[in-house]
């Protein structure tokens, strides 16, 4: 059951009421059979045979898919130089170094923190958008669409436009329409494989794994991730298209939260097009509306939606039939604009006769926009001042400590130095918090300074020992520091020095 | 059993079973549930074929894959020990003291160390190391036969009155229950051995054990009672009891005389694994010459 998000007929507007007439669009249709209350589990799909359009929103879309594209195949193929053995990959998702590498920002796991940031960002400015310009994201810059889009031309080079698809699907099986399926099909698996292949070289060396792929020594998970997004691909761009956004993609169910009626959105703008009707050349416009009821506008909608039922669930916002209107009011000699980037409450305003207003400063853009900017700041901030090198002290837990011949009494510690740096360098270790205690590490010699190699990038284990004399052991439990010094480096790892009872029985 | 019955109310038939008037209604099965129903039987067929099976009288069907857990185990288990083979061969070439003092040698060495220690050792000095009554604490500085690290490597490999013809072995005799000494004397040995390791002790007994002391202790405990670690005698002035420090303990020692026995792991490990050992243990012990 598809829910309709229905603008047009509320509030309900003198004189001016959409005009009752058989549903048109393929998405309307279907909600007609599927009846009131819903109707089968399963409702199979209305095939849909999207237009080609020519216009400013057209070449936009032309644009922006190309851009997408141009990012998604040639990021991993960046080379950005870093010391040492490790990846000269700009972006790169190192899962078997445990890495992330973006430019000159290196992550490490523990440090996951500033993915889901990114992702709250994403989230929030993604709110910010819709409740702006409405679903900006689907309509121009997701994946589905983008590829979707992509998958369209594909078919429109094969098999023709919309009557000439039609045409085609309808016709009997022939030698020219298996050519055209097959030569079809063979396309988009290609371009499904292309998307799966790019896919990997964001967790690989990208020039490696080009080499290593095609004679089978790649990494398991490469060719797996690879077919699994040609399958997708495949699938999702090629013959799932509108039914992923509608039923799948939880962003439209959720979109109706950010909307309002101050939302630029796609919108046909009722108080200028009703009464609709066709129209004959010469005769003319009093007394009725612009739209020429066409269908000019159902017929490009990838989506399968007529927009003149208001906005819907289904509406992507990408503006093609702000195209295909255009395209057909300039052949008429009547001025561009029936369908447009408008907000509800302007149309309202002028179908009342008052002046549309446009309101882009709302408590909710304001409250998306400061929230977004916060968070922006913290993340600034938690970057630049991120430290390079972090270090934690694990006490031995069995034994908790041990009392050695001359009363005094022995914790064992394991120092992890975590070196986010590209350059190893080398802490000296010392202790503070218990007075005369003494540090060391297994085959050092009695006295000498204790040191720490860490290695440029990874973790570096170390195991010391601390033996404080038994005069000090004032409680069983005393605050414990190592100090690690390299240089203009310290960091400080805070613990405790257990003694248990030492002093106080026996 | 009656004929078919047709529910009143669904119009469906029933199975034609009753059960104090419940009829279940005879629908079909789900069709998605049939379907895997099937592609279980057919999978089925297809395992017999490839994988072992069928039971018979001796043995069992192999299957056509020829697969076998029990290869798989020896495959892993070569595996695993050509994985170690490198560091293996590291450590085996390696002194003692190499191994300590080259940081990754002596994380390798640790590592394999922890590994046999908690497989091997464990179940007695704890898997922390730190001992138990009559099982020496590893962790502290006290050692029967040393500490170092040849002491303790040379103690791994013959053991402690292990059998092996070069055992760590020490005997003390058991006063008491051989009847060497008698009760009294027993009593005023045990205040003496209290009275050198500083507690609290009666003074006048002490006095009276002082001559026996030196008469049967003194050879392997030394005058003063510090122990010596070539006969692998306790130090007697220290605070570390090996079968507790109370006046019942000490004297229940003296009357049996108990000594352990630790087995002698040469025969069991590889050199290398009896390197890794002895670095882990010596390590954990501080891993500080003396």
């Amino acid at each position: 059951m598809t829910v309709v998000i229905d603008r047009t007929r509320d509030p309900p507007l003198d004189g001016v009421a959409p005009r009752a007439s058989g549903p048109v669009s393929a998405a309307a249709r279907a909600r007609q059979q599927a009846g009131k209350g819903g109707g089968d589990l399963y409702k199979p799909r209305t095939q849909i045979y999207p237009k080609r359009v020519n216009g400013r929103w057209r070449m936009l879309k032309w644009a922006l898919m190309g851009l997408m594209l141009a990012i998604y195949y040639i990021t991993p193929w960046i080379r950005w130089e870093r010391p040492g053995a490790l990846p000269d990959q700009a972006v790169l998702v190192d899962f078997e170094g445990g890495r992330f590498y973006f430019f000159w920002i290196q992550l490490w796991p523990q440090e996951v923190y500033f993915i889901t940031g990114l992702l709250v960002m994403a989230a929030l400015a993604l709110f910010l958008t819709t409740a702006l310009f409405g679903r900006l994201w689907c309509g121009y810059a997701c994946p589905q669409t983008v590829w979707t889009d992509l998958f369209l031309m594909v078919e429109r080079r094969f098999e023709g436009d919309r009557n000439a698809r039609m045409k085609l699907d309808a016709a009997p099986w022939s030698f020219d329409k298996a050519w055209r399926k097959l030569g079809k099909h063979a396309v988009w698996l290609g371009i499904a494989f292309g998307t799966g292949g790019a896919w990997i070289f964001y967790f690989h060396d990208a020039p490696t794994l080009i080499r290593t792929f095609w004679i089978g020594q790649g990494a398991l998970t490469a060719y797996v991730s690879c077919a699994l997004l040609t399958a997708t691909t495949y699938v999702l761009a090629g013959t799932m298209r509108e039914q992923v956004c509608t039923y799948m993609c939880p962003w439209p169910r959720i979109q109706g939260a950010m909307l309002d009626k101050q939302s630029l959105q796609v919108t046909y703008r009722y108080d200028r097009g009703e009464p609709r009707g066709p129209h004959k050349k010469g005769a003319g416009w009093e007394g009725r509306g612009d739209c020429i009821d066409c269908n000019q506008c159902v017929v490009v909608c990838p989506m399968g939606i007529d927009i003149r039922d208001g906005a819907q669930l289904e509406c992507i916002n990408c503006g093609l039939c702000i195209d295909a209107c255009n395209e057909m009011m300039a052949k008429v000699d009547r001025p561009r604009g029936l369908i447009a980037y408008d907000t509800d409450a302007a149309v309202l305003d002028r179908s009342q006769g008052r002046k549309a207003t446009y309101r882009f400063l709302r408590s909710r853009t304001l409250f998306y926009a400061v929230l977004l900017s916060l968070l922006s700041a913290l993340m600034v901030w938690g970057l630049a001042n991120r430290s390079p090198v972090e270090a934690h002290a694990l006490r031995d837990r069995n034994p908790t400590f041990v009392r050695l011949r001359d009363g005094s009494v022995r914790d064992g510690y394991t120092l992890k130095v975590a070196n986010r740096a590209f350059e190893g360098r080398t802490f000296l270790v010392t202790v503070s918090g218990v007075p005369g205690a003494r540090v060391w590490t297994p085959g050092s010699r009695t006295g000498a300074p204790v040191a720490v190699d860490a290695a440029a990038n990874e973790v570096t284990a170390l195991r010391v020992f601390v033996t404080a004399p038994a005069g000090s052991l004032t409680a069983p439990s005393l605050p414990l520091t190592f100090h690690l010094t390299s240089g203009e480096t310290a960091v400080e790892v805070e613990t405790v020095f257990l003694s248990g009872a030492a002093n106080a029985d026996d | 059993m009656s004929g078919p019955h047709k529910d009143e109310i669904t119009g469906t038939d029933t199975t034609g079973h009753e059960w104090d008037g419940i009829r279940e209604l005879d629908n079909p099965l789900p069709r998605w549930w049939l379907w895997v129903f099937y592609a279980c039987i057919l999978f089925s067929i297809g395992y017999w074929v490839v994988m072992p099976a069928w039971p018979g009288l001796a043995g069992h069907t192999r299957g056509l894959l020829g697969q076998s857990d029990r290869a798989e185990v020896a495959k892993a288990l070569k595996d695993l020990e050509r994985q170690r083979g490198k560091g293996a061969a590291v450590l085996r070439g390696a002194s003692l003291q190499q191994i300590e003092a080259d940081p990754q040698l002596q994380a390798y060495a640790l590592q394999v160390g922890q590994s046999v220690f908690g497989d091997n050792c464990a179940t007695c000095h704890g898997a922390g190391g730190a001992g138990a009554r009559g099982y020496p604490n590893l962790r502290d500085d006290v050692w029967l036969w040393g500490g170092s690290l040849e002491d303790i490597h040379h103690t791994l490999t013959v053991g402690v009155r292990s059998g092996h013809a070069d055992t760590r072995v020490s005997q003390m005799p058991a006063f008491g229950r051989d009847g060497m000494l008698d009760q009294a004397k027993i009593a005023d040995l045990t205040e003496y051995v209290v009275a050198i390791s500083g507690g609290k002790a009666d003074r006048a007994a002490a006095a009276r054990a002082a001559p026996l002391f030196a008469e049967q202790c003194a050879s392997c405990h030394g005058a003063t009672g510090q122990g010596d670690v070539k006969q692998g005698a306790p130090d007697l002035t220290d605070g570390e009891w090996l079968y507790g420090s109370d006046h019942a303990a000490i004297s229940g020692q003296i009357h049996a005389g108990r000594g352990g026995v630790m087995p002698a792991w040469g025969q069991r490990f590889s050199p290398e694994t009896l390197k890794a050992l002895a670095v882990y243990i010596h390590a954990n012990a501080g891993g500080q010459d003396k």
